[in-house]
């Protein structure tokens, strides 16, 4: 029997998991932050879909966002900055019982972590990943990030930002990430039907939330806020209907698609830019433990080392 | 070692070509050093492995020692293979016996002959000075006649095999055992490499050698019936499968020499056991994606060399903060930076005793010998379970690709269980207890309080919820000491080898036991009282070393890093900060090779 199936699945939780159950201890953001907004659409999202408390897996790197997993009552891990992709890629790979959620920042995905956010795109891991996007280095207190526009200011560019800031839809795309979504902080139930939808997909799901730091970056997102002016512009995603007003919609398994949808202007477009089947390294590394194993006659562990050991004789 | 004048009878005074004797007449011997030397892609590294394992099977020690070049491709390299009866437990000073492929083989390697012994070299290739009379001079045209031999397209590929032939001759070997070596190692899909492999065998054991050479050797019996069986690996392999026997299944790395080749062995053999092992994108996430894998319950191991272990500091960190079980293999070369990637040298004890950032105590192990990196790899996994915790092994590169033959292990009684414990907690369970050991309850686990976990980077409390309470800190800071302070308790106190008292203490580590042992051997055979000590637990120490050097007049601790600016190694450092006893000198060595027995005396009787 191969370790992966061999994980004692305990009977279902009792009782229905409400907010209640999951809250845990009380936010440490700044009033009006809108990682406020994220963390209950979290909640909707857990209380809606009622999976096995015990199984749901919270995790964070380092930053404002990233202190999600103590606000939330499931088992969390709080990890060091930057490397957040591939711890939460340790516990999807090794525990396919478990949903591996994992919250963080700009810095944490495309700056410090950038390397790990291409590679567990590329590898295609199954987890979901909501990179709560604010332009800002808020936890250290207004230095730039890698998505603050040219010539924002801030203590580390008095003058206004010089360097390009990162697309992080051309990045994830590039990178192979198999479900992109982006979404915006005030836009709740948007906000949540992403998240179920990132969910449902078998992969490396990632969605990039604009999300507000009301201290650092105050209304760097009301233009994509319609209640503050702006306008929040939906990608109108292809029916296969066969309409003739179809033909004009986005197909989200088109890349080269998703690619010119993500290079709008500012404050672009919301909704799932591209979603593909790609098997998961996940699968894959199943596959070929199985099949090993079949050809093998499946044998125990003790018998398997025996015969490494025989060989050495 | 064979002595001089137990060795053949100079031949240099009639022509090689003149057939005088046609057969060689046999002598006993107990162990003899076979030196190969040529280019790295000459398959020298191949021919003295199936040496080395014919060993192993026929009951015989054996150890080998190796060099091999950094470039990518090719340069001079060197396989030596100390094979006999009884405990052998160095690679040997000096060779018996030297095969030259090239001339700058001869060169470089003719003083590592000791006087009467054989030098036998291609003569296609290499010309010796035959007026040296310290050597026996056998020209073989090893090139022409594997060519001859072979024929076709091989050219001289085959010479390791033709020579492995010659020598079994010479050393009167089990040829039936050989030949299903060869038969195991070239007997793949493709038929024709099998039979170019025996052919060129046969062709190197039928040369006429007694021609030239006066007597064959044969290795006296030592092992006798009831023995355990025994088996022959190198270091790497040795502890890639300790690993397994220790209940690891999962794990990631990044290549670098000469750590690679556990992980090579462990993205192979993790998945037949149900488990993964991951090639990550770099070392960063090789640490973090395996401390994914402690977290969820599967006790994973991560390894590297030197700089990359460098790399993976800042998550060890977090491993010692959040109390996450993590085996971390440091497979030490020379350094500092790329230093010699290919070459030996122990100075990465402080990176691994103190290379992280706030108090964060590790425990550090290192195996003595190829036997001993299984054995280390199952104290690792033991050690990182009960104490929830990140266990260093330090290795290194003479280690990585020594072949030695012990004693099989039983495994039965040896394997772990490696299933997570995801029985459900009950109520009040705390995640870090300030009073007792940390045991987490990994991803999966219910919860009958409904409170779950969360483990951290931050300071915390029992609940894990983040805290900058001096008394918190001070608490955990001690709790996570503490549990180190337990395991010293139990770790055994070290054999002293030799007398129980005397001149002198040497103390080792890792890979010099062999040296070591067998100088104090010597050395004690001429009458001299040193002992020596090793020490598998580097970090903590084991309790009670105190009064061990109190029964000697000199310690000397031998290592293979440099004496630093105050004039002692990393270890005589930290054995002087701890004992603060001004009889514990330091004897350092920063060449890049192994210890050799004659060193060691020197070093320590000067």
């Amino acid at each position: 029997m191969s370790l992966t199936e061999s994980i004692p699945s305990p009977a279902p939780s009792p009782a229905k998991v409400t907010k209640k159950d999951l809250t845990a201890d009380h936010p440490t953001w700044c009033p009006g932050c809108g990682d406020f907004a994220v963390l209950a659409a979290y909640y909707k999202l857990l209380e809606r879909r009622q999976l096995p408390h015990e199984n749901i897996v919270t995790l964070a790197g380092i930053g404002c966002s990233s202190r999600f997993p103590y606000f939330v009552n499931t088992h969390g891990g709080h990890f060091i900055h930057g490397r957040a992709v591939p711890l939460a890629s340790g516990v999807s790979l090794s525990r396919p019982d478990l949903h591996v959620f994992l919250f963080g920042g700009d810095g944490d995905a495309f700056s410090i972590g950038g390397n790990h956010l291409e590679h567990g795109a590329r590898k295609n891991i199954n987890l979901t990943y909501v990179i709560m996007d604010n332009f800002v280095y808020g936890l250290t207190k207004k230095q730039t990030s890698p998505t603050s526009p040219l010539g924002f200011k801030s203590k580390t560019d008095p003058t206004g930002a010089i360097d390009q800031p990162v697309n992080p839809i051309k990045k994830l795309l590039t990178a192979g990430a198999t479900f992109i979504a982006r979404t915006h902080a005030t836009q709740i139930n948007h906000m949540i039907q992403m998240m179920e939808r990132a969910l449902d997909h078998d992969g490396f799901s990632v969605i990039e939330c604009l999300s507000e730091c009301v201290e650092f970056y105050p209304g760097a997102f009301d233009a994509g806020n319609p209640r503050k002016g702006g306008e929040f512009k939906l990608i109108d995603e292809k029916k296969w209907d066969g309409t003739p007003e179809d033909e004009q919609r986005h197909d989200i398994t088109d890349e080269l698609a998703a690619y010119a949808l993500a290079g709008q202007p500012f404050p672009g477009l919301f909704g799932v830019f591209y979603e593909s089947d790609r098997p998961t390294k996940n699968a894959l590394e199943k596959k070929w433990s199985d099949s090993t194993r079949t050809k093998l006659g499946n044998p125990t562990d003790l018998e398997l080392l025996q015969k490494t050991f025989d060989r050495m004789k | 070692m064979i002595t001089s004048n137990e060795l053949v009878e100079p031949a240099t005074d009639s022509p090689p070509t003149v057939p005088s004797r046609a057969e060689l007449t046999s002598r006993n011997i107990r162990d003899a050093v076979i030196r190969l030397a040529g280019n790295s892609q000459d398959g020298i590294q191949s021919a003295g492995a199936l040496l080395a394992k014919l060993a192993g099977r026929s009951d015989q020690d054996v150890m080998t020692y190796m060099t091999i070049p950094s470039t990518i491709s090719g340069g001079p390299s060197i396989f030596q293979v100390r094979m006999g009866t009884g405990d052998v437990l160095s690679a040997g000073d000096e060779a018996d016996f030297l095969v030259a492929f090239y001339q700058h083989s001869y060169e470089d390697h003719i003083g590592f002959l000791k006087e009467g012994g054989v030098l036998l070299y291609d003569s296609d290739n290499v010309q010796p000075n035959l007026d040296d009379k310290r050597f026996v001079h056998v020209g073989i045209p090893i090139t022409g006649l594997t060519v001859e031999a072979l024929g076709g397209t091989a050219k001289d590929k085959g010479k390791n095999i033709f020579v492995l032939g010659l020598i079994a001759k010479i050393f009167d070997l089990d040829t039936v055992k050989l030949n299903s070596l060869l038969t195991e190692k070239f007997g793949g899909k493709d038929p024709s490499i099998l039979n170019t492999a025996t052919m060129a065998f046969q062709a190197g054991y039928a040369y006429p050698v007694g021609n030239i050479l006066a007597h064959r050797y044969q290795f006296e019996h030592g092992h006798t019936e009831g023995q355990p069986i025994q088996v022959t690996t190198d270091g790497n392999t040795a502890l890639a499968y300790g690993l397994i026997a220790g209940g690891v299944r999962y794990g990631a790395a990044y290549p670098i020499t000469p750590w690679s080749t556990i992980m090579e062995t462990l993205r192979s053999e993790f998945p037949k056991y149900g488990g993964l092992f991951v090639q990550c994108e770099d070392e960063l996430a090789a640490v973090s994606m395996a401390l994914g894998f402690s977290y969820a319950g599967n006790l994973a191991i991560t390894g590297s060399a030197g700089p990359g272990i460098s790399l993976k500091t800042e998550a060890i960190g977090w491993a010692s903060m959040a109390e996450i079980p993590l085996i971390i293999v440091n497979v030490q070369r020379g350094g500092p930076s790329t230093g010699l990637p290919t070459n030996v040298e122990q100075s990465d004890l402080y990176q691994a005793i103190f290379g992280g950032h706030g108090d964060s105590p590790r425990v550090v192990l290192a195996p003595s010998t190829v036997e001993d990196c299984f054995y280390i790899a199952i104290e690792a996994a033991r050690i990182a379970r009960k104490y929830s915790t990140p266990v260093f092994i330090l290795s290194d590169a003479s280690l990585a690709t020594r072949i030695q033959a012990f004693d099989e292990p039983d495994l039965k009684s040896l394997m772990v269980d490696p299933k997570p414990d995801l029985t459900p907690r009950g109520e009040g369970f705390r995640p870090y207890p300030l009073n007792g050991i940390t045991h987490h309850a990994p991803p999966g686990t219910r919860m009958a309080d409904g409170k779950y976990p969360v483990v951290t980077g931050l300071e915390h409390d029992e609940m894990g919820h983040p805290t900058g309470s001096p008394k918190l800190h001070i608490g955990m800071t001690a709790k996570r000491r503490e549990k180190l302070r337990q395991l010293a308790n139990e770790i055994p106190v070290p054999e002293v080898f030799g007398g129980d008292e005397g001149e002198a203490l040497i103390v080792g580590w890792g890979s010099t036991y062999g040296p070591i042992h067998e100088a104090v051997k010597s050395a004690r055979d001429r009458g001299e009282s040193i002992s020596s000590m090793h020490l598998r637990h580097l970090n903590p120490l084991p309790n009670g070393l105190e009064k061990i050097f109190a029964r000697f007049k000199r310690i000397v601790v031998a290592e293979m890093n440099d004496e630093g600016l105050y004039g002692y190694g990393q270890l005589a450092t930290i054995l002087r900060a701890r004992y603060c006893d001004p009889k514990i000198r330091s004897f350092t060595k920063t060449d890049g090779l192994t210890f050799r027995v004659k060193e060691i005396l020197q070093g320590v009787l000067k």
